[in-house]
């Protein structure tokens, strides 16, 4: 194996050699292609994948999702009607509503994972697509990315979804149960955003950003 | 010990390199501070204290698995009269009410999941020092299993979140956060931090299945 051949292949280096994240065993990237995925030889851990020139589709599939985002938190994800009492709620109007009440660690909880780990999560990778886009190292690139990676198990938009699924359920039977705009933008965000961390692929972003002036 | 028939790797740590935890990139670690050369993460061979704080956060976790489970999350006040339940409780309730697919999710998410998270959490810790070789692929596995599935818990959290920001309705019906989703939101967290503070490749070092430098 030359060694040029390998310097664009996911999370190589110079040396070809790649380190398990979960067992640390050192081993060889085999050249990799469009969709292969690379796995620890001993202990099977996913350690990358090699997309093509799809890097290009993640920036719209993330702006997108940030529109989504700021829908789902201004119109109502769920609303309930009981005797023409009408009480509906959005994903910032619910953590608003539980510091209202007192409720306060339960309200920065979901204030936490619900708005702003996805938020950040979201704005630091347009950033790092932009700069990508625009051909330009810029100096906050390795803190976005860094912040990316540490954010993802923090960002629980698909649970918040799902919670707000259970308890339209639970209040079924006491009210009637409307789904609003809220909830249809929720199910948007966690498509494109698991869409476009599908599609980034954090060595072939670095292969791609070593290269720029 | 059986290390004698074990395979024995070599590791980027055994050669005195780091596989970057952002990036993947492999570095040479060449002084304490050493930062990746790619994405500036600062390198290191392991995650710095890793049994201690994984041990920390873990008991922690367990203490407050007590208060989570006696105390009520949610407390009711509808024209049907007064209630509060524990979060075993509002799995029962879910189940008579007839969405029992619904009940069995949050059955998993809030009761079994926890739980198990704790075991196995202990079991790997506990592994570690005292150096097992048995089952090493198959606990390699639970750890990815545990990071995969732990933050799902909080989908009570949610439920709760919901209930209490949307019913609202004055004389009708209302809905207050009980103590124990504080401690059981907590819980989930802190277990989240301890398998976040675990280091998988010491499952591998202690089992003597890594080379040493």
């Amino acid at each position: 194996m030359t060694v040029s051949s390998q310097v664009h292949d996911a999370s190589a280096t110079e040396s070809g050699l790649i380190a398990c994240r979960d067992c640390d065993a050192l081993q060889a990237v085999p050249r990799l292609s469009a969709g292969d995925v690379i796995v620890c030889c001993r202990c099977g851990a996913h350690l990358g994948h090699r997309r093509g020139a799809s890097l290009d589709r993640v920036l719209p599939l993330t702006l997108t999702a940030g529109v989504m985002f700021m829908l789902a938190n201004t119109s109502p994800v769920v609303a309930i009607e009981v005797a023409g009492n009408r009480s509906s709620t959005s994903l910032l109007g619910t953590v608003a509503e539980l510091y209202r009440q007192g409720v306060t660690g339960v309200a920065l909880m979901v204030f936490l994972t619900g708005f702003v780990a996805p938020a950040a999560q979201l704005i630091s990778l347009a950033y790092a697509l932009a700069a990508l886009a625009a051909r330009r190292r810029l100096r906050a690139l390795p803190a976005a990315v860094r912040l990316l990676a540490a954010l993802r198990p923090w960002a629980m938009v698909e649970i918040f979804m799902l919670g707000a699924l259970v308890s339209l359920v639970k209040l079924a039977g006491l009210a009637r149960v409307i789904p609003g705009v809220g909830l249809w933008s929720l199910f948007g965000v966690i498509i494109l955003t698991a869409a476009a961390h599908a599609t980034f692929d954090a060595a072939g972003y670095w292969a791609r950003i070593r290269v720029l002036p | 010990m059986s290390s004698l028939s074990a395979v024995q790797y070599p590791t980027a740590a055994s050669l005195g390199l780091s596989g970057c935890s952002v990036c993947g990139q492999l570095n040479r670690v060449v002084a304490s501070d050493s930062l990746c050369r790619h994405c500036g993460m600062r390198l290191t061979t392991r995650k710095p204290n890793s049994l201690v704080r994984s041990w920390a956060f873990l008991l922690a976790a367990v203490i407050l698995y007590i208060p989570a489970n006696l105390y009520p999350v949610l407390e009711s006040r509808t024209v049907a009269g007064d209630e509060s339940d524990t979060i075993l409780q509002g799995v029962v309730l879910l189940w008579r009410s007839g969405s029992w697919p619904l009940a069995l999710l949050v059955f998993f998410a809030s009761i079994v999941v926890p739980l198990l998270k704790l075991l196995a959490m202990t079991l790997l810790l506990v592994s570690v020092h005292a150096r097992w070789t048995w089952r090493l692929h198959e606990r390699a596995r639970l750890f990815r299993l545990l990071e995969f599935v732990g933050r799902w818990s909080m989908l009570d959290i949610y439920v709760v979140a919901f209930l209490v920001a949307l019913v609202r309705l004055r004389s009708l019906a209302t809905m207050d956060a009980g103590p124990g989703a504080l401690a059981f939101g907590a819980v989930v967290m802190l277990s989240m931090l301890a398998a976040q503070s675990f280091d998988p490749r010491l499952l591998w070092d202690s089992a003597g299945h890594n080379e040493r430098a």
